[in-house]
C-alpha cells in the first residue's frame, strides 16, 4: 500500500465508523450473546463428556501409546508421515517454525490494498490449501496409531508356516508397537536411531536366546521386561529373531 | 376510605419556588433510594477526580463500530471470554492441585474429579473449555485473514494476535502433564521430544521444559509454573495489548462495505 492507498482507506474507514453504530449497547449485546453460546457449550461438553482420568502416570510401564490433545494431531500425523531421519528435522522446522515465521510476517509481505476475499485469489488458495491440509492430517492423526508403529512386511517363511507361529509373530509386533521400543530404537524406516541400537538386523547379530537375555537383564536406560507374561515375552522374541 | 388525590400546587413566582438541588446534594426529599443514587455518583465522582478514568471509559464504551459489523466480529471477544472462564475454573482447581509426581498431583485430580463438590464439572469445563479456546482462535484469525483486517493500519495487532495463538498452544501442552495419568505423562514425554529436534534452539528448549536432559521430578512443577503464572500474565497483558489497539484503531468493516457516497459532498462551487 503505497501512501495514497493508505489516506484512501482511512477515510473511507472513516466515513463507515460515523455511519456506524456506538459499541455500547450495540456490539456489546451481539459480544454478550456469543459469550452466553460459549458458556452454554463449554458446561454441555462439561457434563456430557466430563472429564475422565486415565491410569497413574508410570515410566516404567512399556505398553502404552502416546496420544496428544486432538489440536496437535496434524503435527502428530507429518511425524508420522515423514520417516527417514535426514527429513524429519524438515518436518519438524518446516511444519511448525516457518509456518509461525509466516503466519507472524503475514501483514509485512502481504501488503497490497485490496480487502475483499473474491479479488485476493492467491491469499485464499492458500487459506483453502492449508485449512484442507491441516483438517486432512488432523483426520489423519486421529484415526492413525503410534508414530512407533511397525511397518514392516511379515517375512515368507513366517507367513507360510501359519498357524501359531504367524500368530505369534504378530503378536510380537503387536507387543514391540506397543511398548515404546521404538522410542529409543531404529526398527527398518520406523523408529529414532538412538540412544539404543538399530533392531533392523538385530536376529544376524543376536540368536534369540541373547535377544532374550537382553530383554531381561537390558543396558540402562532400557527397562526390563522380565516381568512381560510368558506368552508375551516369548512372541517378542519370536518377533526380533525374524528380523535378520 | 380511598384517599383522595391531591390538588397540584399553585402555579408560584419563581423567585419563591425552593430551588431544586444542586448536583452531588440532597435536599433530602428523594427518600432512600435518592440518597443512595447520590452517594454512588458521588463515590464514582470521587474515584474520577482522581483518576480521569470516565474519559477512557467513554472512549472505550461509546467508541463507533461501524457500518455492516456482523456476528463474525464476536469471535474474538467470545475467545476472551473463553480464556476467562478458564482462568476461573483454573483458579477453582488450583485450590485443590499438588504439583507433586510422586503421586500427589495423580491424587489430588483425583479427589477433585471423585470427590470434591462440582469438581468433574469445574475440571470438565476446563478440559473442553480448552478445546473450545483453541478453535474460536482460529475461527478469530481465520475471519482476520479472510476480511483482508490484518492490513494497513492494523499489522502490529496481527503480530500479537499470533503470539496469543502460541501462548494459547502452549497453555493447552504444559496443562495437558497436570492430571499426571499415563495419557499426560506420555504425551509429554512424545511432545517433549519433538521439540528436541527443532531447529537450533530445539534441545535447549527441551531441556529448558524438562528441567534437565531427563524427565525428572522438577518437571512437573516447572510445566505447573508455567502453565499457572508465566503464561497466563503474559496472556493477560497481550489481551490488555490487542484490545487497545482494537479500539484505538477501531474494528474493520467487511470488506464489501462501501461508504455511502453524499452527492451534496462531491458538488464544487464554481
Amino acid at each position: 500500500m503505497n501512501q495514497r492507498e493508505k489516506e484512501e482507506y482511512l477515510r473511507e474507514y472513516g466515513i463507515l465508523k460515523a455511519q456506524g453504530k456506538p459499541f455500547f449497547p450495540y456490539a456489546v449485546a451481539k459480544d454478550g450473546a456469543m459469550a452466553v453460546v460459549v458458556m452454554a457449550i463449554i458446561i454441555t461438553m462439561s457434563l456430557v463428556l466430563g472429564a475422565e482420568l486415565g491410569p497413574k502416570a508410570n515410566p516404567t510401564t512399556t505398553t502404552y501409546v502416546p496420544r496428544p490433545e486432538w489440536y496437535f494431531f496434524f503435527l502428530f500425523e507429518v511425524l508420522r508421515v515423514i520417516k527417514p531421519p535426514s527429513l524429519v528435522p524438515l518436518a519438524t522446522i518446516g511444519v511448525p517454525t516457518i509456518g509461525m515465521i509466516l503466519l507472524f510476517l503475514l501483514p509485512f509481505f502481504d501488503r497490497g490494498p485490496e480487502r475483499r476475499p473474491e479479488r485476493r485469489p492467491i491469499a485464499m488458495v492458500t487459506f483453502v490449501t492449508v485449512f484442507g491440509a491441516m483438517a486432512f492430517l488432523t483426520y489423519q492423526g486421529a484415526n492413525a496409531g503410534s508414530p512407533f508403529a511397525v511397518e514392516k512386511p511379515t517375512p515368507p517363511a513366517v507367513k507360510q508356516a501359519g498357524g501359531a507361529t504367524l500368530a505369534e509373530y504378530e503378536l510380537g509386533k503387536a507387543v514391540v508397537t506397543s511398548s515404546g521400543c521404538l522410542a529409543c530404537h531404529k526398527l527398518g524406516e520406523n523408529g529414532n536411531s538412538g540412544p539404543g541400537p538399530d533392531l533392523t538386523h538385530i536376529a544376524s547379530r543376536l540368536p534369540a536366546q541373547g535377544i532374550a537375555r537382553t530383554l531381561v537383564n537390558p543396558t540402562a536406560p532400557m527397562p526390563s521386561f522380565k516381568n512381560l507374561p510368558a506368552q508375551r515375552f516369548n512372541a517378542v522374541v519370536a518377533f526380533l529373531s525374524q528380523l535378520k | 376510605m380511598p384517599k383522595l388525590p391531591k390538588l397540584p400546587a399553585p402555579p408560584l413566582p419563581a423567585a419563591l419556588q425552593e430551588p431544586p438541588p444542586r448536583p452531588g446534594e440532597s435536599n433530602g426529599k428523594g427518600g432512600p433510594i435518592e440518597d443512595a443514587k447520590a452517594a454512588g455518583i458521588n463515590v464514582v465522582d470521587w474515584v474520577d477526580e482522581r483518576t480521569s478514568l470516565s474519559g477512557a471509559g467513554r472512549w472505550l464504551m461509546f467508541r463507533k463500530v461501524p457500518k455492516g459489523t456482523n456476528w463474525f466480529y464476536t469471535l474474538g471477544s467470545a475467545t476472551m471470554f473463553a480464556f476467562l472462564s478458564q482462568a476461573v475454573t483454573g483458579v477453582f482447581l488450583a485450590m485443590y492441585y499438588r504439583p507433586d509426581p510422586a503421586g500427589g498431583a495423580y491424587e489430588s485430580i483425583r479427589h477433585v474429579t471423585n470427590e470434591v463438590f462440582l469438581g468433574q464439572f469445574v475440571r470438565g469445563m476446563h478440559k473442553w473449555g480448552s478445546s473450545v479456546m483453541v478453535i474460536l482462535v482460529f475461527l478469530h484469525m481465520g475471519r482476520t485473514f479472510l476480511f483482508g483486517a490484518y492490513k494497513y493500519p492494523r499489522e502490529l495487532n496481527w503480530v500479537i494476535g499470533v503470539v496469543l495463538l502460541i501462548l494459547t498452544m502452549v497453555m493447552s501442552f504444559t496443562g495437558y502433564l497436570l492430571p499426571f495419568d499415563q495419557r499426560a505423562y506420555w504425551a509429554t514425554i512424545v511432545g517433549v521430544n519433538i521439540n528436541g529436534t527443532g531447529p537450533l534452539i530445539g534441545p535447549y528448549l527441551s531441556d529448558f521444559l524438562r528441567a534437565g536432559p531427563e524427565f525428572g521430578a522438577t518437571t512437573l512443577s516447572r510445566f505447573y509454573a508455567i502453565h499457572m503464572l508465566l503464561l497466563p500474565g503474559a496472556i493477560v497483558a497481550l489481551i490488555g495489548a490487542h484490545l487497545y489497539l482494537v479500539a484505538k484503531l477501531g474494528t474493520t468493516a467487511p470488506p464489501w462495505m462501501k461508504a455511502e457516497q453524499n452527492p451534496e459532498l462531491r458538488k464544487v462551487d464554481v
